[in-house]
C-alpha cells in the first residue's frame, strides 16, 4: 500500500511540469484523428446533400421540357365532300368517318402552308412535309368537327401537336445527325420545321394538355398527357381518406383510451408495427389474391387500388394518431371525468379535438406516400393502356384507370426516348403534389403544435 | 466597515495560503448561457492538496463555476466564459489551449454515478488509453489495479472485474467514477455533488475517500451538505445568485462567517 | 342499383334515422312530462347506427361471398367435356365472366334487347364476332355449354344484386325502425350508443389483423397450389430461373435471392456509413445553422417516392455508370446492374438510416458523455469509444430495418436492376431480385394457374418470411436497448 501511494506521488509529480500550451507527440496524433474524423462527417453530410440535389436536379433537368410543346398552326379546308358525302350533317353519319378521312385534309393543309410561305427544300417529298404534324391530329380535327359539325366547308385555324420528333429537336433530343439514322423522321423535315419556325407558324408554347389529355399509344408521345393518371390518384386518395382517417382514429382510439393489456390488444400491437415494415409489393400480392381474384373486384380500378393503400396507410395513421393522443395530458381526461363526463365523452370532447391537428398531420403524411406508391398498383393491373376518363364517383371507382406513378413507370418501358422526358414531367407534378401535401402538414404542425 | 471586513477576510485568506501554492486561479470569471448571466466576477482561488469547498443555495452558480474549471461548459450550446481562469498560471481558455489535455489534468466526477456500459475493468482502463499512458496490457492492469485500491474499490470488485460496471452498488458506481477520474493522474479533481445520490454509509466511504485523496490531488467539491462542507474541506466558498459572497478557511466559514447571507445559509434559514 | 349508389342511399337513410330518432325522443319526453336519460342527440345516434352498421357490414359481406357463390354455381354447370384438353377449369370460368361482362355491353351498347339475348344461341348467331364489336377479343368460337353457363351467370348475377339490394335495404330499414321503436325517455340511449361505438372502435383495430391475416392466407394458399404442381426442393435449391411460356420451366429461387441480397447488400454498404456519419455529425458537430439547413434537407430523400429514385437509376445514375465505368474498364455493358440498383437505393435508405441512428444516439444519456468529456476524451474518442459501443444494439436494430426495406424494395430493383436472373460476382452486370420477378410473373400474360404466374406465390412468401424475421428481430433488438435507458 505504501509502494503504492510512492508511486502515485511520483506520476502526480511528473505530471506537474507539463504545460497546456505545448502538445506532445500523441496529443498531436489525438487531434489529427480528430480532424479526421469530423472531416470524415462533413463529408458524409454533403454527400447525403449533394444526393438530394443531384436528383432534384436529375429530373427537373429531363422533365421540365415536358411542360412545353411544339405546335403549328395550320388552316384546314373541312371539305364536305370527304367528311359528309350526304350533306346533310347528320350525327350518325359523321361518326362513321374515320380517321383516315381526315389525314388528306392536314396533308393539304400543310403543302398550302408551305407554298404561301414560299419555303422549298431540297428532297423532301409532299406527301413526307405533313408527317411534321403528329399521327395525333386527324384525330383531333375530328372531335372537334364532331363538336361542331356547322363548320364543316368552312377553313378553320388550327393548333395541332407537332411530330415528337419535331418537337425532341427542339428540346435538344433529336439532332440533324440522328435524324438521318431515323426512320421517324429526316433532316429535310428538320429543315422545314426551322423554316415554319422562322415564318411563324411553328411555335413551342406551355402544354396545358399534358395535364388533361389521356395517355397515347407507343407512336404518339406527344400528344401523352396525364389526365386519366392524376383523375385515377385522385380516386383513389379520396378512397384511402374516407376509409382509413375513420378506421385508423377508431383503432387508435380504442388502442389508446380503452384497451386493457391482454393477448387480443398484444396481438393487434405486433400485427401494426409489422405491417408498418411488410414491402409494399406484399399489399399488391394480398389485392391480386383477394380483391381482384377472390372477391372479383375489376381490374385496374381505383377502388381496388384505394384498398390496397388504404391497408398499407392504415399502420402509419394509427402510429401517429396514438402519438398525439398520448401527447394529450391525463390531466385533460381526469377533467372531463372528474365532471361527470363518461369515458367516451371525455374522449371523443376532449381528448380527440386536442389531439386533432396531430392526427390531421400523420394522415397528410400517410396519404403523401399513399400516393407515391407504385409497386402494389403494378400487381392489380393499374400499368395497364387507360385511355378511357374513369365516370364520376361513385360508380367511376370500378371503371378502369391509371394513377400518377404508375404512368411515369408505364412511360419508362416505352421505345421513344420522347416518354422518358414525359415520365420525368410526370415526376414533378407527382412532386409537387406531394411538396403540396407535405407543406399542408407542416403547416397544420405549426399553427396548432401545443406544449403541455 | 465593510472595507475592513475584507480586508480582513483577505488576510485571513492569505495567511491559510501562505505554505500552499495556488493551483487554479479565477479572476473576474462570469458565465453567460446565451443572454442570460449566471456568474458575476467570481475571483477565487483554488490551493493545491486542498479541498475547497463550494457551498451555497440551488442555481447559485456553483456547479457552473465548478463546470468551468475544466471547461465542462463547452459542452452546452450558447454558454460564454468571460474574465481569466488559470491553471498553474496558464489561462485555460487561451483560444490555443488543447481542451483535451486539459481535463486530463482537471478531472471530473458526477452528480450521479456514470459507469460506461462497459466491464468495470474497461470503464478505468479508458482514460489511460486515449490519453497513451500505458504501453503495455501489464501497465494497464497496474494502473487499473492501483486506481482501483486508491478509490478503496478494489477488494470489493478484484474477482469480477469483467463485469459491467453498471452492475455495482450506487455507492460503488460513484468510487468506480473516482477511480476512473484517478487512472488518468489528474492533478486536480473536481467532484459536482458527488455523494447526492448515495445513500449515509455509501457518503461516508466516499467521504473518507476524498480526505485521503487530498494528499496527493488538488480537490474542488460542490455539495448542498453544510456537514459534507464541514467534514471535508479545509476551504469553503459560498455562492449566492451568481456571486462569490465569500471565501474563508472551513472553520472560519463554519464559525465566524463575515457575511449574513452565509450566515443564513449555514443555519438553514434558506437553502 | 351499384354499390356506390346504394351506399348513399344507406347514408341519406342514416341520416333521416338520426333526426327521427332524436325528435322522437324530445317529443315522448315533452308528451310524458319526464326528463330525458340522455341527451336527445344520443337518441338520434343509436337509432342512425341500429341503420348504417347491420346495412353495411351485409353489404361488405354480401359483395365479399355473391362471386364466390355464384362461381361455385356455374362451376358445376359445367361439364368435365366441354374443358379442353390440357386446360384447366378456371380458364373456362375466366372465359364465362368475359362472355357474361361482353354480353352486358351488347346488351347496353350493341343494341341488343334481353329478349334477343335470351333467344340467342351460340351455335347459330356468331357470338365471338359480336363480342368482337364491342371490344371483347375471345380466343376460339365460344361452345354452347359454355355461353349457356355465361347467360346463366348473368341472371344469377342480377338477381344476386336485387336480393342484395332489398337485403340491404330492409336490414337498414327494419333495424332503423326496430331502434326507433325502442326509444323513449327512460331508455339509456348514452350508453347503448356508447356500448356500439366501442364494439365498432374493436372491430376497425382488429382490421390490423385480418390484413396480416389476408396477406398471409393469400401467399399460404396460392403457394401451396404452386408447390403442388411445382416441386418445392427445385424451387429452393435450383440455381437456374428460366420461365417458359409453355411449361417445362425452371423456377429456382437461388439466383432471385442472390440478386437481392447482392444489390441490397451494395445498398447498405452506401448507406450505413454515411448514414451513421451523417447522424454523428449533425448530432454531436455540426452548428445549429448547418443542422436546421442539413437535417430537413436530407429528410427529403425520405419523403420522394420510390419511383422517383427508379426513374433517377434508369435515366441518370445507369447510363453514368455503364459509360464512365463499365465500358471503359470492361467489365460491363448494360446500364441496369446490380451497382446501379445498390447505389441509387443506398441514397435512398441515407436518411432511414441516419434518422433511426439520430433517436439513438440522442437516447445515450448526457452523463455517458460528460464522464468521458471529464476524462479529457475528444469527441471522436467519446462517440467511438462510448457512444457508439452504448447504442450499437439500436444501431444494428436500425441496420436490420433497413436490410428488411432494401429487401422488399420493388421500384428501384425494377427499373435499375435488369431482369437477367444470373449467378455472378460482378456487380456492373444485370441480374434481378426477388421483387423484379413477382412483378414481371403477375404482369405478365401467362395463365393464372400456371407454376409461371403462382411461383409468384411463392417468391412473396419467401419475402415476407425474410423480411418478417428482420423485422421482429430489429424490433425486439431495438426495445431491448430502449428498455435499457429508461
Amino acid at each position: 500500500m505504501t509502494d503504492i501511494a510512492d508511486q502515485s506521488v511520483s506520476t502526480a509529480a511528473a505530471t506537474t511540469g507539463r504545460s497546456l500550451l505545448q502538445r506532445g507527440e500523441h496529443a498531436k496524433r489525438r487531434a489529427a484523428s480528430e480532424t479526421r474524423f469530423r472531416m470524415l462527417g462533413l463529408v458524409a453530410v454533403m454527400i447525403g446533400i449533394l444526393a438530394v440535389v443531384g436528383l432534384l436536379a436529375s429530373i427537373l433537368s429531363n422533365g421540365v421540357s415536358s411542360f412545353f410543346q411544339t405546335y403549328v398552326t395550320v388552316d384546314i379546308y373541312l371539305n364536305p365532300a370527304k367528311l359528309d358525302k350526304t350533306g346533310n350533317r347528320d350525327p350518325e353519319a359523321l361518326q362513321k368517318v374515320t380517321t383516315f378521312a381526315y389525314a388528306p385534309l392536314i396533308s393539304a393543309a400543310v403543302e398550302k402552308l408551305i407554298e404561301t410561305h414560299g419555303i422549298e427544300i431540297e428532297g423532301l417529298k409532299p406527301k413526307d412535309a405533313a408527317k411534321i404534324i403528329s399521327k395525333e391530329a386527324p384525330a383531333s380535327v375530328r372531335n372537334y368537327v364532331l363538336a361542331h359539325p356547322s363548320k364543316i366547308g368552312e377553313t378553320v385555324k388550327f393548333d395541332l401537336l407537332a411530330d415528337g420528333r419535331v418537337d425532341g429537336y427542339y428540346k435538344g433530343r433529336v439532332t440533324m445527325d440522328s435524324a438521318k439514322l431515323d426512320r421517324n423522321i429526316s433532316p429535310e423535315r428538320l429543315e422545314l420545321a426551322d423554316k415554319l419556325k422562322h415564318a411563324g407558324v411553328l411555335k413551342t408554347r406551355f402544354n396545358w394538355s399534358f395535364f388533361t389529355a389521356p395517355d397515347a399509344s407507343d407512336t404518339r408521345p406527344e400528344a401523352a398527357g396525364l389526365g386519366v393518371a392524376i383523375l385515377g390518384s385522385a380516386y383513389m386518395m379520396i378512397i384511402v381518406l374516407v376509409l382509413s382517417l375513420p378506421l385508423g382514429v377508431a383503432a387508435s382510439i380504442y388502442l389508446e383510451e380503452f384497451a386493457v393489456q391482454n393477448f387480443f390488444t398484444d396481438i393487434i400491437e405486433v400485427n401494426i408495427a409489422n405491417l408498418a415494415a411488410v414491402p409494399s409489393i406484399v399489399f399488391g400480392i394480398l389485392g391480386l389474391a383477394i380483391f381482384i381474384n377472390f372477391a372479383g373486384l375489376p381490374q385496374s380500378a381505383p377502388i381496388v387500388g384505394g384498398l390496397v393503400l388504404t391497408l398499407m396507410t392504415l399502420p402509419t395513421i394509427i402510429i401517429a394518431t396514438r402519438a398525439a393522443l398520448k401527447a394529450v395530458p391525463p390531466s385533460i381526461r381526469e377533467a372531463a371525468l372528474g365532471v361527470g363526463a363518461s369515458k367516451m365523452q371525455a374522449t371523443f370532447h376532449h381528448v380527440l379535438p386536442l389531439a386533432m391537428p396531430g392526427i390531421l398531420t400523420g394522415t397528410i403524411i400517410g396519404l403523401a406516400q399513399a400516393l407515391g406508391e407504385t409497386a402494389p398498383l403494378l400487381l392489380i393491373g393499374m400499368v395497364a393502356f387507360v385511355r378511357e376518363f374513369p365516370g364520376a364517383p361513385p360508380e367511376g371507382f370500378f371503371d378502369p384507370a391509371s394513377a400518377l406513378p404508375v404512368q411515369v413507370y408505364n412511360w419508362t418501358t416505352r421505345g421513344d426516348p420522347a416518354f422518358v422526358e414525359r415520365a420525368s414531367g410526370a415526376i414533378i407534378v407527382l412532386l409537387v403534389f406531394l411538396i403540396i401535401m407535405n407543406g399542408l402538414a407542416i403547416m397544420l404542425r405549426r399553427r396548432f403544435e401545443r406544449r403541455w | 466597515m465593510n472595507e475592513m471586513t475584507e480586508t480582513a477576510t483577505e488576510a485571513a485568506v492569505n495567511a491559510a495560503a501562505s505554505n500552499r501554492s495556488v493551483k487554479m486561479r479565477g479572476d473576474k470569471v462570469g458565465v453567460f448561457y446565451g443572454e442570460k448571466q449566471a456568474l458575476f466576477d467570481v475571483d477565487l482561488d483554488i490551493y493545491e492538496h486542498e479541498v475547497t469547498a463550494l457551498i451555497g443555495p440551488s442555481g447559485c452558480g456553483k456547479s457552473t463555476f465548478l463546470r468551468c474549471l475544466n471547461r465542462m461548459n463547452d459542452t452546452i450550446d450558447g454558454c460564454r466564459v468571460t474574465g481569466k481562469l488559470t491553471l498553474d498560471s496558464e489561462n485555460i481558455y487561451d483560444p490555443k489551449i488543447d481542451v483535451v489535455e486539459l481535463r486530463a489534468r482537471v478531472g471530473m466526477v458526477f452528480q450521479k454515478p456514470n459507469p460506461f456500459p462497459k466491464s468495470i475493468f474497461e470503464n478505468i482502463a479508458y482514460g489511460p488509453r486515449i490519453h497513451g499512458l500505458v504501453k503495455s496490457k501489464g501497465d494497464l492492469d497496474e494502473v487499473v489495479a492501483i486506481s482501483l485500491q486508491k478509490a478503496g474499490l478494489f477488494e470489493e470488485v478484484k474477482d469480477r472485474l469483467n463485469e459491467p460496471g453498471t452492475g455495482l452498488s450506487g455507492g460503488q458506481q460513484q468510487r468506480l467514477c473516482i477511480a476512473r477520474a484517478i487512472a488518468v493522474s489528474p492533478e486536480v479533481i473536481l467532484m459536482d455533488e458527488p455523494c447526492s445520490a448515495l445513500d449515509p454509509i455509501a457518503t461516508a466511504k466516499v467521504e473518507e475517500l476524498i480526505d485521503e485523496l487530498r494528499e496527493n490531488y488538488t480537490i474542488v467539491i460542490v455539495t448542498h451538505s453544510m456537514q459534507q462542507a464541514a467534514r471535508v474541506s479545509q476551504r469553503t466558498a459560498m455562492f449566492h445568485l451568481g456571486n462569490l459572497v465569500e471565501v474563508d478557511a472551513t472553520d472560519v466559514i463554519f464559525t465566524n462567517p463575515s457575511d449574513p447571507k452565509t450566515q443564513d445559509y449555514i443555519t438553514g434559514r434558506y437553502g | 342499383m351499384t354499390p356506390g349508389v346504394l351506399i348513399l342511399i344507406v347514408l341519406a337513410m342514416t341520416i333521416v334515422g338520426f333526426i327521427l330518432g332524436r325528435r322522437r325522443a324530445v317529443a315522448m319526453a315533452n308528451r310524458e312530462k319526464v326528463k330525458l336519460h340522455s341527451l336527445p342527440g344520443y337518441y338520434g345516434q343509436t337509432v342512425a347506427l341500429f341503420v348504417a352498421v347491420p346495412a353495411y357490414v351485409l353489404l361488405a359481406a354480401w359483395l365479399f361471398l355473391q362471386p364466390i357463390v355464384i362461381e361455385n354455381h356455374i362451376s358445376d354447370l359445367i361439364p368435365a367435356s366441354a374443358i379442353p384438353e390440357g386446360g384447366a377449369r378456371s380458364l373456362v370460368m375466366a372465359d364465362v365472366r368475359r362472355i357474361a361482362n361482353g354480353l352486358d355491353y351488347v346488351v347496353g351498347k350493341g343494341g341488343v334487347s334481353e329478349d334477343e339475348l335470351a333467344s340467342m344461341r351460340a351455335d347459330i348467331s356468331n357470338i365471338r364476332s359480336r363480342l368482337a364489336d364491342v371490344g371483347i377479343a375471345l380466343g376460339s368460337d365460344v361452345k354452347p355449354v359454355v355461353f349457356q353457363a355465361a347467360k346463366t351467370y348473368r341472371k344469377i348475377g342480377k338477381t344476386g344484386s336485387l336480393l342484395r339490394d332489398i337485403a340491404v335495404l330492409a336490414a337498414a330499414l327494419g333495424f332503423g325502425l326496430w331502434a326507433l321503436w325502442r326509444v323513449n325517455p327512460r331508455m339509456r340511449a348514452r350508453n347503448t350508443s356508447e356500448t356500439f361505438v366501442k364494439a365498432l372502435l374493436i372491430a376497425s383495430s382488429s382490421v390490423a389483423i385480418l390484413t396480416t391475416l389476408g396477406i398471409l392466407l393469400s401467399l399460404l394458399f396460392e403457394s401451396i397450389h404452386f408447390f403442388r404442381i411445382y416441386p418445392a426442393r427445385d424451387f429452393f435449391f435450383s440455381t437456374v430461373w428460366n420461365p417458359q411460356f409453355r411449361g417445362g420451366s425452371d423456377l429456382g429461387i437461388l439466383p432471385l435471392l442472390w440478386g437481392t441480397f447482392y444489390v441490397s447488400f451494395v445498398a447498405l454498404l452506401l448507406a450505413v456509413p454515411i448514414g451513421l456519419m451523417i447522424a454523428i455529425y449533425l448530432a454531436e458537430y455540426s452548428g445549429s445553422t448547418l443542422r436546421s439547413f442539413a437535417k430537413p434537407a436530407i429528410e427529403i430523400l425520405a419523403g420522394i417516392p420510390t419511383i422517383v429514385y427508379g426513374l433517377f437509376a434508369l435515366v441518370t445514375v445507369g447510363p453514368f455508370l455503364r459509360d464512365w465505368i463499365a465500358q471503359p474498364f470492361g467489365i460491363g455493358n448494360s446500364s441496369s446492374s446490380v451497382m446501379t440498383a445498390g447505389l441509387v437505393m443506398g441514397i435512398m435508405l441515407i436518411p432511414f438510416v441516419s434518422s433511426l441512428s439520430d433517436d439513438i444516439i440522442n437516447a445515450v444519456p448526457q452523463a455517458m458523455r460528460d464522464g468521458s468529456y471529464g476524462l479529457g476524451a475528444t469527441q471522436s474518442e467519446t462517440i467511438k469509444r462510448v457512444i457508439l459501443p452504448a447504442a450499437l444494439p439500436g444501431i444494428v436494430g436500425a441496420v436490420l430495418l433497413a436490410a428488411s426495406r432494401a429487401i422488399g424494395e420493388t421500384m428501384i430493383v425494377v427499373m435499375g436492376a435488369g431482369a437477367a436472373a444470373r449467378l455472378n460476382l460482378n456487380p456492373f452486370e444485370a441480374m434481378t431480385t426477388v421483387t423484379v420477378k413477382i412483378v414481371s410473373q403477375l404482369t405478365g400474360d401467362t395463365e393464372f394457374a400456371s407454376p409461371e404466374t403462382l411461383v409468384a406465390f411463392a417468391l412473396g412468401l419467401t419475402l415476407f418470411v425474410f423480411t418478417l424475421g428482420l423485422n421482429i428481430l430489429a424490433l425486439y433488438i431495438v426495445r431491448k436497448y430502449r428498455e435499457q435507458y429508461e
